[in-house]
């Protein structure tokens, strides 16, 4: 078939340089040395101004990172990782807070712009004196962003704001200094320092992150986004979030990521904590498209990451969605650990993997508290050489009496060369509990192509179309704005995977 | 000229199904073409639509002067061929109004019309659903799923009805269905009737040509046109059968 090998080709032009957000910011750096000791523990540490508790605290860390193996039980295969041979500090030289856009450095703000952050965003993330305090531009619903460049959070916009309802939504680094007392109490308490390598690695030298707190009763009135960014070479980026959810309250939370293209793989290893107490609801929505390499497997991030949820309140609920395009390698379970009664976890997740990326994800859903509930929703879509692992744990433990689980893993194969996995685990001590598990593997259908490319759609049309649809009860989880970018998002990532 | 046909041979895997079919239909025409189980029908339309498998082992097919067996099967949707499909596609997840909205536009496109926003194309989807006496709520549905294989065809009937084809080639879109859905179908056909439409009915029983009455029958046995005629051709066959013609080819 000419006319395909023809789009084949079309589409493999396109993939090798579809990653529009491949770009590199030429910014001042301040870096730390190369490679990884209790020096540069302790140089991060006083970079940060940190509180002595803190330095002992990563350097426990370091030292339980010292004593840990890489874990190898995913479904992943990559070279061995030289912790060594990277910067685990790399921050933009910070200058004198400038009083108009015309005074930030223009690199910074043409990344924004880039990134589609709107210019009312821009100037706030720049730092420019007074940009926060009036409403937004056309009356669009305001979203707040905290912006991570490399190790430092650059800047949080609508901060004043949110203050005046007393929310906390600011840099983890700030908030060391600012509430030394909430960050001592909840920091590691969700994932300890010595909890897997990559965690063990996190808490040794995370440099920045969001810290998100809610106080008791109150509805946060917009969206709180964060936007990381891998810029430097040879730069592992590991971001620690925390986010405490009072009594009764509610928050809707972004994440976005993207990272200039190279021929490295870089790493990418962060913490998301989560607190929800007595009746209050986090969700946590996370569209992931760091760099996946190009179409020959070269390049691409690493990223290993350990998010968790503790439901630790009476009725609060916590919803993950995640969609998952980019990096080389996934290895992620954003997981709840249901402790109070009647609470709820959720796990909603698309992932592709095309071309040779790899992805082993999933959740883990532990039923402690009675009647409490999960609902796992799992999409896994494989192109090219792509290998996508689900790999879930749902645990009810004795004392979850009356707790249910539902499970769905579906996966979706496109062309012949690419794999799915579904590894779920279900540990059940409770006779009162139920669990659920639905698993469906199915391809994109010839005659579903061919009706489509009929009424007139290209084939990349269609498959977008038709993997939009396998999606759809995954993206409607998506806050409105994400879920149109997630659309477009799972379009590019398959361009080329069908012929 | 709309669609010309001239010895026109494919295989399927590798196995003859069309054995030279030539076949002409003027602008403004319908043409009826009916035949037994496995004389090639459904290939036919398979073949002019550009489905990959149907491979063309001669012949060749021209619509509005243009080679359409040299394009992509959307390049051929947005010349003005339709296919109403036997049996169309489930799109799990894809809602209707999602769909159409993007065909509609993709064509749209090709023409160089302006694309239409949501409220734009309710507007018209709504429009033209009146006509065909539909409710709003095929829109809202996921692409034929779940659908009767009545709803199944008025849903291809709207796309039609929708997308505004040159050349509509209803492949046995009366099969299965009661004598109220085939008023339907039979509906929007007749209302694309014009100078410049055409269309190329496929059926097995005559029944679909009370209501779509063609201006040519041709018969099709063992992948070759056997004989052609006018409206009284069908009727003859419904009582004679195939039989008669087979044996008066033979």
């Amino acid at each position: 078939m000419p006319a395909v090998t023809e789009t084949l080709e079309t589409v493999q032009s396109v993939t090798d340089s579809g990653y529009k957000w491949g770009f590199e910011t030429d910014i001042e750096m301040e870096f730390a040395p190369k490679g990884l000791n209790e020096d540069i523990v302790r140089f991060i540490s006083a970079k940060k101004n940190e509180p002595a508790w803190l330095l002992e605290w990563r350097l426990k860390a370091y030292a339980l990172w010292q004593k840990m193996e890489e874990p190898t039980w995913a479904a992943v295969k990559y070279p061995p990782i030289d912790y060594q041979d990277a910067y685990y500090y790399a921050a933009p030289v910070q200058k004198v807070k400038p009083k108009s856009l015309d005074e930030v450095d223009p690199e910074l703000l043409r990344t924004y712009a880039k990134l589609g952050i709107p210019l009312k965003e821009q100037a706030i993330l720049a730092g420019v004196e007074g940009a926060g305090d009036s409403p937004s531009d056309s009356g669009r619903m305001p979203i707040a962003v905290d912006a991570v460049f490399d190790s430092v959070s650059v800047a949080t916009s609508y901060k004043e704001r949110l203050a005046k309802e007393g929310i906390i939504f600011c840099a983890i680094s700030e908030a060391v200094q600012e509430y030394p007392d909430l960050v001592r109490q909840y920091l590691g308490t969700v994932v300890p320092q010595g909890d897997n390598f990559y965690a063990a690695l996190n808490s040794a030298v995370f440099t920045d992150g969001s810290f998100v707190y809610i106080p008791k009763g109150v509805r946060c009135p917009m969206e709180l986004s964060t936007y990381f960014r891998i810029n430097a070479k040879s730069t592992g980026q590991f971001e620690r979030t925390l986010i405490i959810a009072e009594e009764g309250s509610h928050v809707s939370y972004l994440e976005g990521c993207t990272a200039p293209m190279r021929d490295e793989n870089q790493l990418h290893a962060a913490v998301v904590e989560l607190v929800a107490l007595d009746d209050a609801t986090i969700k946590y929505s996370t569209v992931q498209n760091w760099y996946p390499g190009d179409a020959e497997g070269r390049g691409g991030i690493y990223n290993f990451v350990t998010k968790r949820a503790q439901c630790r309140g009476r009725r609060s609920k916590v919803s993950w969605t995640q969609v998952e395009t980019g990096s080389a390698i996934t290895w992620k379970y954003p997981s709840c650990v249901l402790l109070g009664d009647d609470s709820v976890g959720e796990f909603y997740s698309v992932a592709i993997t095309n071309n040779w990326q790899q992805a082993d994800t999933g959740t883990k859903m532990i039923h402690v508290g009675k009647r409490t509930s999960s609902t796992i929703v799992s999409k896994g879509i494989s192109a090219g050489q792509g290998q996508n692992t689900y790999r879930g744990l749902v645990r009810v433990a004795p004392t979850a009496s009356g707790a249910r689980n539902f499970t769905q893993c579906d996966s979706l194969l496109i062309g012949d060369r690419c794999g799915a996995h579904t590894v779920p685990y279900i540990e059940n001590r409770c006779m009162t509990a139920k669990v659920e598990h639905e698993a469906t593997t199915s391809r994109i259908a010839e005659d579903q192509l061919f009706y489509c490319r009929q009424r007139g759609l290209t084939q990349e049309d269609a498959v977008g179309l038709i993997v939009n649809g396998f999606c759809r009860e995954v993206l409607k989880e998506l806050p409105m704005e994400f879920a149109v970018e997630a659309q477009k998002l799972l379009q590019i990532s398959l361009e080329g995977s069908v012929g | 000229m709309s669609l010309v046909i001239e010895n026109l041979s494919a295989a399927v895997d590798g196995k003859p199904i069309l054995n030279g079919i030539t076949l002409a239909i003027p602008a403004g025409e319908i043409h009826a073409v009916m035949g037994p189980n496995g004389s090639g029908k459904s290939t036919l339309s398979y073949v002019l639509a550009g489905r990959d498998g149907y491979e063309v082992t001669g012949g060749a097919a021209t619509f509005e002067g243009r080679d359409i067996l040299a394009m992509e099967p959307e390049e051929r949707a947005a010349a003005g061929l339709f296919l109403a499909f036997q049996y169309p596609v489930e799109l799990p997840g894809v809602g209707n109004a999602l769909f159409l909205r993007t065909a509609l536009n993709a064509i749209r496109k090709h023409r160089g019309e302006p694309e239409l926003d949501a409220m734009q194309f309710l507007k018209v989807a709504r429009e033209r659903m009146r006509t065909l006496n539909m409710t709003d709520e095929m829109l809202r549905r996921g692409v034929n799923v779940g659908f009767s294989g009545g709803e199944k065809k008025r849903n291809e009937v709207l796309q039609m009805a929708l997308l505004q084809p040159r050349l509509a080639i209803l492949d046995e879109t009366d099969s299965g269905l009661d004598i109220d859905a085939l008023k339907i179908v039979a509906d929007g056909v007749n209302a694309l009737r014009g100078p410049s439409f055409s269309a190329l009915v496929i059926t097995h029983y005559q029944r679909l040509l009370n209501y779509i009455v063609p201006d040519r029958v041709h018969v099709l046995l063992d992948g070759r046109i056997a004989t052609s005629g006018g409206p009284e051709l069908a009727q003859r066959l419904e009582a004679e059968g195939y039989a008669t013609i087979q044996a008066e080819a033979a």
